[in-house]
């Protein structure tokens, strides 16, 4: 008998997780489109999820660029294929590892934040006092978050591909063996329009996962500090695998046309 | 008829199997001071959050000024909450805002008042708590227990609320600091010209601040009366809860 129960609560629990996510999801979205806007939190928002995550992003993006270089270069080496080096890494970086990385590094940065920010507010009652002085916190809290990931994430993703194009460019000039401007004229002639927006399309999209995760579980967190902690484990995890899943949901939908 | 300024009829809430509010019946008076006493885990909480909108009662009704609030939403429950004001047991003030802006918040996001003249209206409160302009500017982890009270206390009468609620106003203060807390909530809430209700297991300050008590046990009002014919209520239960004593017809749940 506890063998089912076992599972039957587990299911129990990932359905009411399922529809608690999407109620909240169906609440942020109509408070996306009411009034009031808190022009000001969106700017301060910004600032936390775009302007403060540039250096981890950009460091991450340069070393990811040089490995991919050097991938390329051995690897092509078997078929006698080096010189595809800088297609292939622009083409790489731009599509796929741009906005997953950027993504990743600012799911463990700002979605961790949100969750133990609005987690603590949660277990200390300051949601209850949003309420009480006749403010939505939904559209207090959780709209700028959006606003500013969604907004944010694209430009930050733009930065981190050209950081992730000249950290290939590096590698290729400095050890490799390439000459700069043939590297250059190789990425800027290979590379199209679609490439970099496919990449900026799903920065928004993983934005968007961010916000809305840290958000979640930091409204869902409960109890004390331990409660806070588990809801910014659950925000990092949760936004991370979410963030790779609609990578290949967004990937087939973008290019398989 | 009289209207009562808040009505609670039949108001049922349960969390799971466990029934916490059994059907609570309690009327509040217009400018009258209300306290909710009883033990810990009894629902006092429960029954001011239902008041609130923040929680949602099962069954039963609650009336605010004779309009049925209880299932409001939106644009209506928003217009309700503007009578309201609130002290929270722990403050919870916002840490991320300093105090001045603490106080003047509901009037700056609610009601939509420029920052520059919210500022003069907090000001003004916080002095009528007994806290200088200078305070203002600090933030609410540089405050002691007593003066996060006062900062609360201000930004629940900033916006002359008709309603103020007080969750365990003394809990976790100094008995000077208590009785401190006791006279402004006093003083501030006839000043403000407000209804009280409050709830809190500290019989010295349920005794000071109110006019009327009302005990809850079982998850139902089984005593209400003037505040000063509590120690005549010839209840049980009421006489056990006011005296302290260990022993006596309530029960303990030492299980969470």
């Amino acid at each position: 008998m506890s063998f089912f129960a076992t599972i039957g609560r587990a299911v129990l629990s990932l359905l009411a997780t399922i529809g608690g996510l999407a109620i909240f999801t169906a609440r942020s979205l109509a408070a996306l489109v009411s009034p009031p806007i808190y022009g000001r939190l969106i700017g301060q928002q910004m600032m936390r999820v775009g302007y403060f995550s540039l250096p981890v992003v950009g460091l991450t993006a340069f070393f990811t660029g040089g490995a991919l270089a050097l991938q390329i270069y051995l690897g092509g080496n078997r078929y006698g294929a080096e010189a595809i080096v800088p297609q292939i890494v622009v083409l790489g970086i731009t599509r796929e590892l741009g906005p997953v990385i950027a993504g990743l590094m600012v799911a463990g940065r700002v979605s961790a934040a949100i969750a133990a920010e609005i987690g603590t507010m949660k277990v200390t009652e300051q949601i209850d006092a949003l309420t009480t002085l006749a403010t939505n916190p939904v559209k207090y809290l959780v709209v700028p978050r959006l606003l500013a990931a969604v907004i944010s994430m694209p430009i930050l993703v733009a930065v981190a591909d050209s950081i992730g194009v000249f950290g290939g460019y590096v590698v290729a000039t400095e050890s490799l063996g390439f000459t700069g401007s043939i590297y250059l004229k190789n990425t800027v002639d290979f590379a199209t329009h679609q490439d970099v927006a496919s990449g900026l399309i799903k920065a928004a999209v993983f934005g968007f996962i961010i916000a809305l995760m840290g958000c979640y579980n930091g409204f869902n967190s409960k109890g004390g500090a331990q409660g806070v902690g588990t809801a910014t484990t659950n925000a990092v995890v949760s936004s991370s695998i979410l963030i790779l899943a609609a990578n290949y949901l967004l990937t087939s939908i973008l290019f398989t046309r | 008829m009289t209207t009562f300024k808040i009505e609670l009829i039949g108001v049922k809430k349960r969390f799971g199997p466990k029934v916490v509010l059994d059907g609570v019946d309690l009327s509040i008076e217009k400018q009258s001071s209300t306290v909710i006493i009883g033990g810990s885990g009894t629902g006092k909480s429960v029954a001011l959050k239902c008041i609130l909108g923040i929680l949602t009662p099962d069954e039963g009704t609650i009336k605010i000024d004779g309009e049925d609030v209880t299932r409001l939403k939106g644009a209506a429950r928003d217009a309700v909450m503007k009578k309201f004001g609130m002290l929270f047991q722990g403050g919870a003030l916002f840490d991320s805002l300093p105090v001045w802006e603490n106080v003047a918040f509901g009037l700056i996001q609610g009601r939509g008042m420029a920052r520059r003249r919210a500022r003069d209206v907090a000001i003004e409160k916080l002095a009528k708590v007994g806290l200088t302009a200078d305070v203002g500017e600090l933030y609410p982890v540089e405050l002691s227990g007593g003066m996060q009270k006062r900062v609360g206390l201000a930004r629940a009468i900033a916006a002359d609320p008709e309603i103020i609620f007080f969750d365990e106003p003394t809990t976790g203060l100094d008995p000077i600091m208590s009785d401190i807390i006791n006279d402004l909530i006093v003083s501030t809430v006839k000043d403000v010209g407000a209804t009280a209700l409050s709830i809190t297991h500290d019989m010295v300050s349920a005794r000071k601040i109110s006019d009327r008590i009302a005990m809850l046990y079982g998850g139902r009002i089984i005593w209400q009366g003037p505040t000063a014919e509590i120690d005549r209520s010839g209840n049980d239960y009421v006489d056990q809860f006011i005296h302290g004593r260990a022993t006596g017809p309530i029960k303990m749940a030492v299980k969470a």
